[in-house]
């Protein structure tokens, strides 16, 4: 009952050890087969010699298990000066037992073979070395040699099945590399004989441009991927990538960015890109893609984050000059670390190794903010489909890195299948335009789209001047929409016909102003006529009054004198009247 | 092993010379192709190489380190120190005619007299 446990236990899991070569662990579920051995095949060439090499070298250092190297091709020095340029330290290892590394030298014309014989002399000078430091993990770096030097291949082939069963049994993690064969994995077959993980190189060539491929062809007792991942030997060694392993499952961050033009964020809802976005700016040749990338990374400069620029056009001193004339200095950013061009041509390898590239370089620099200039030299090295499947597993990765990256994207005249195509993978799509008009140039900006933010419908005039971009409104008047030089002149006559309307109007107002002044002094005038008459007037009533007052003291004086009677005073109004009528 | 080893130092002689043949040969516990190629080996030299030879078996379950120096991946190893250049020959050494054209004691297709 507790073996049928324990046993169906193991089935469950299958141990696996490390094989610290970036990626392949992930393909494989967790590394290869542990206490087993392992085929790795391939053309000459391809890096058979430097995985196995690698597995050993990681694991040394890594884990702690020290490991066999048994080759039967290269000798120590070879060896030791192969993997030097790679970081690798053999004889630091060798010396601390960690590593030991044995040379199998077989001259086949020193050799003859006359009855029966066995391989006992090679499995004991394995088990003493692998017990020598207790090794754990074991290399036989092309044993396929045997079969040029040992010409009695039945012998070999038993021996050779004896070899990898007590492999097994001695419970050493072994990688056994083999040439790839006519028609089979191996030229020998052994991959008979080594059945449980087979991991396939490739070296291929397609239309002058090599990629390296893996692709783990068997793995019993254990899910891995199928496919075939294309991987890179660079000075740090083997790495696969698994991009396509990837899902959509990236985090959404509500973060923005600035883009570093000040009215490209205004016309982004005022803040800018979101973080971790993708932002295509798309345009024809001359409309200022790379000057917003660069805008974009000295922004991120001046945030003190790090930015990651993939040249496929120009290199870093030339990109340096050409931004220096926009007033944009990138050249502190370099000094200080925090900005790196990566320029290369596109041609220069396959889209998969651009892809593992931008990748590699990605995951040791960590940038936040990366810019791919442009986008669409790498289209040339493949076709539609195989750059849409690569851009959409680099947007993915850089989504979930939380990187923002900018695709500047060269268009002839009208958008390309191929920007279509790969729009859509894209957050926000800015399109630079020409604009030809009245003999002249100008380059029209606008914002085709913009996940998850309001942003503006206008065309913006791109100016670019020593003192950066600038984005300025494009003259939008009733009956046209005008750029640069017509733009400035139309605002010109604008402006003079302004100005000659408010001179008319003060022209008025003064008239006004003048015209009031004329009546007021007439007014002014009259009234002082008036006034004079009045006074006059009133001269002549007192003078009047006057003289009729001594009048009439004469007459009552005179009629005093003459003895009158006194006039009786108002009795009965009409008899006296009429007497006095009748008088 | 040690029967071996005994009769390789009983059949080795008294006084070396230039003439002297130094033969080692490699095994792996006395296995029956040890023993086969021993017994062979000493036949041959005794017919071919009278006097002047000298075997040493070497038994690599004892002294494993002794397979780097000589390259021993095949066991039983016949290896021809002396006179140089160095041979090897694989087996048990049953194929007489085989092991004297390895050891150069005969030249390919020669008869057997």
């Amino acid at each position: 009952m507790t073996t049928k446990n324990t046993k169906r236990h193991q089935l469950q899991s299958l141990e696996k050890i490390s094989s610290g070569i970036s990626g392949l662990d992930e393909i494989t579920g967790g590394g290869l087969p542990k206490g087993r051995p392992t085929l790795v095949c391939g053309n000459a060439g391809c890096g058979k010699t430097l995985l196995a090499m690698e597995f050993l070298v990681r694991g040394a250092v890594e884990h702690n298990d020290p490991g066999v190297f048994m080759s039967f091709e290269e000798n120590e020095e070879e060896l030791t000066r192969n993997v030097a340029s790679l970081g690798f330290d053999l004889t630091a290892l060798s010396a601390q037992k960690k590593i030991v590394l044995d040379h199998v030298r077989i001259e086949r014309n020193e050799i003859a073979e006359t009855g029966e014989y066995d391989l006992e002399g090679l499995f004991i000078r394995l088990n003493h070395a692998i017990d020598s430091i207790k090794a754990k993990r074991v290399v036989l770096d092309t044993i396929e040699g045997l079969f040029a030097a040992l010409p009695n291949h039945s012998i070999l082939r038993s021996e050779l099945r004896r070899l990898f069963r007590w492999l097994k049994d001695k419970g050493v993690s072994a990688i056994i590399t083999a040439e790839r064969g006519e028609g089979q994995l191996t030229r020998h077959g052994l991959e008979e004989y080594v059945a449980d993980c087979v991991i396939l190189l490739d070296h291929r060539v397609n239309e002058q441009l090599s990629t390296r491929r893996l692709r783990v062809v068997k793995y019993r007792g254990s899910v891995h991927g199928t496919n075939e991942y294309p991987f890179l030997i660079s000075k740090d060694g083997f790495s696969v990538l698994p991009v396509t392993s990837m899902g959509l499952d990236h985090p959404a961050s509500t973060e923005r960015i600035s883009s570093g033009v000040d009215r490209l964020d205004t016309m982004l809802g005022g803040k800018g890109f979101f973080r971790g976005s993708s932002i295509l700016v798309s345009g024809t040749a001359g409309t200022g893609k790379s000057s917003i990338a660069a805008a974009f990374v000295d922004a991120a400069g001046r945030r003190g984050e790090r930015a990651l620029y993939f040249a496929f056009e120009e290199s870093q001193n030339q990109i340096l000059r050409n931004m220096k004339s926009i007033g944009l200095n990138l050249e502190p950013w370099v000094k200080k670390g925090t900005l790196q061009f990566h320029a290369s041509r596109p041609s220069l390898c396959g889209l998969e190794m651009h892809l593992l590239t931008i990748y590699d370089a990605v995951k040791k620099f960590k940038p936040s903010v990366v810019v791919m200039d442009p986008v669409t030299n790498l289209i040339s090295v493949g076709t539609e489909v195989e750059v849409r499947s690569m851009l959409t597993r680099l947007i993915d990765f850089f989504k979930t890195e939380q990187v923002t990256a900018l695709f500047p994207s060269l268009t002839t005249g009208e958008s390309s299948q191929s920007e279509i195509a790969i729009s859509s993978l894209m957050d926000v799509w800015v399109l630079l335009r020409n604009i030809e008009s009245g003999g002249e140039r100008n380059r029209g900006l606008y914002i085709l789209k913009s996940r998850g933010m309001e942003h503006s419908n206008q065309i913006r005039e791109v100016i670019l001047s020593s003192h950066g971009i600038g984005l300025v409104d494009v003259y939008a008047g009733p009956t046209t929409v005008l750029t640069g030089s017509a733009r400035i002149e139309q605002v010109g006559l604008e402006k003079a016909e302004a100005d000659r309307r408010k001179a008319q109007v003060d022209r008025r107002q003064r008239e006004i102003e003048r015209e009031r002044g004329v009546t007021n002094a007439q007014i002014a005038v009259l009234k002082a006529g008036l006034e004079a008459k009045i006074e006059e007037l009133n001269q002549n009533i007192t003078e009047e009054t006057l003289l009729e007052q001594v009048n009439e003291k004469s007459r009552f004086n005179m009629a005093a004198n003459r003895q009158a009677d006194v006039e009786p005073k108002v009795k009965h109004n009409g008899l006296t009247r009429i007497k006095g009528a009748t008088k | 092993m040690s029967k071996l080893a005994s009769a390789a130092k009983k059949n080795s002689p008294k006084a070396p010379n230039q003439e002297m043949w130094e033969l080692r040969l490699y095994v792996a516990g006395q296995t029956s192709k040890s023993v086969t190629a021993f017994s062979n080996l000493k036949k041959i030299c005794e017919e071919h190489l009278p006097g002047k030879y000298h075997i040493e078996v070497v038994d690599l379950l004892k002294n494993p380190t002794l397979a780097k120096g000589d390259q021993i991946l095949a066991i039983p190893t016949l290896v021809r120190k002396l006179p140089t250049p160095i041979r090897k020959i694989l087996g048990d050494l049953s194929d007489t005619e085989r092991v004297l054209v390895g050891l150069d004691l005969r030249q390919m297709g020669e008869q057997i007299t």
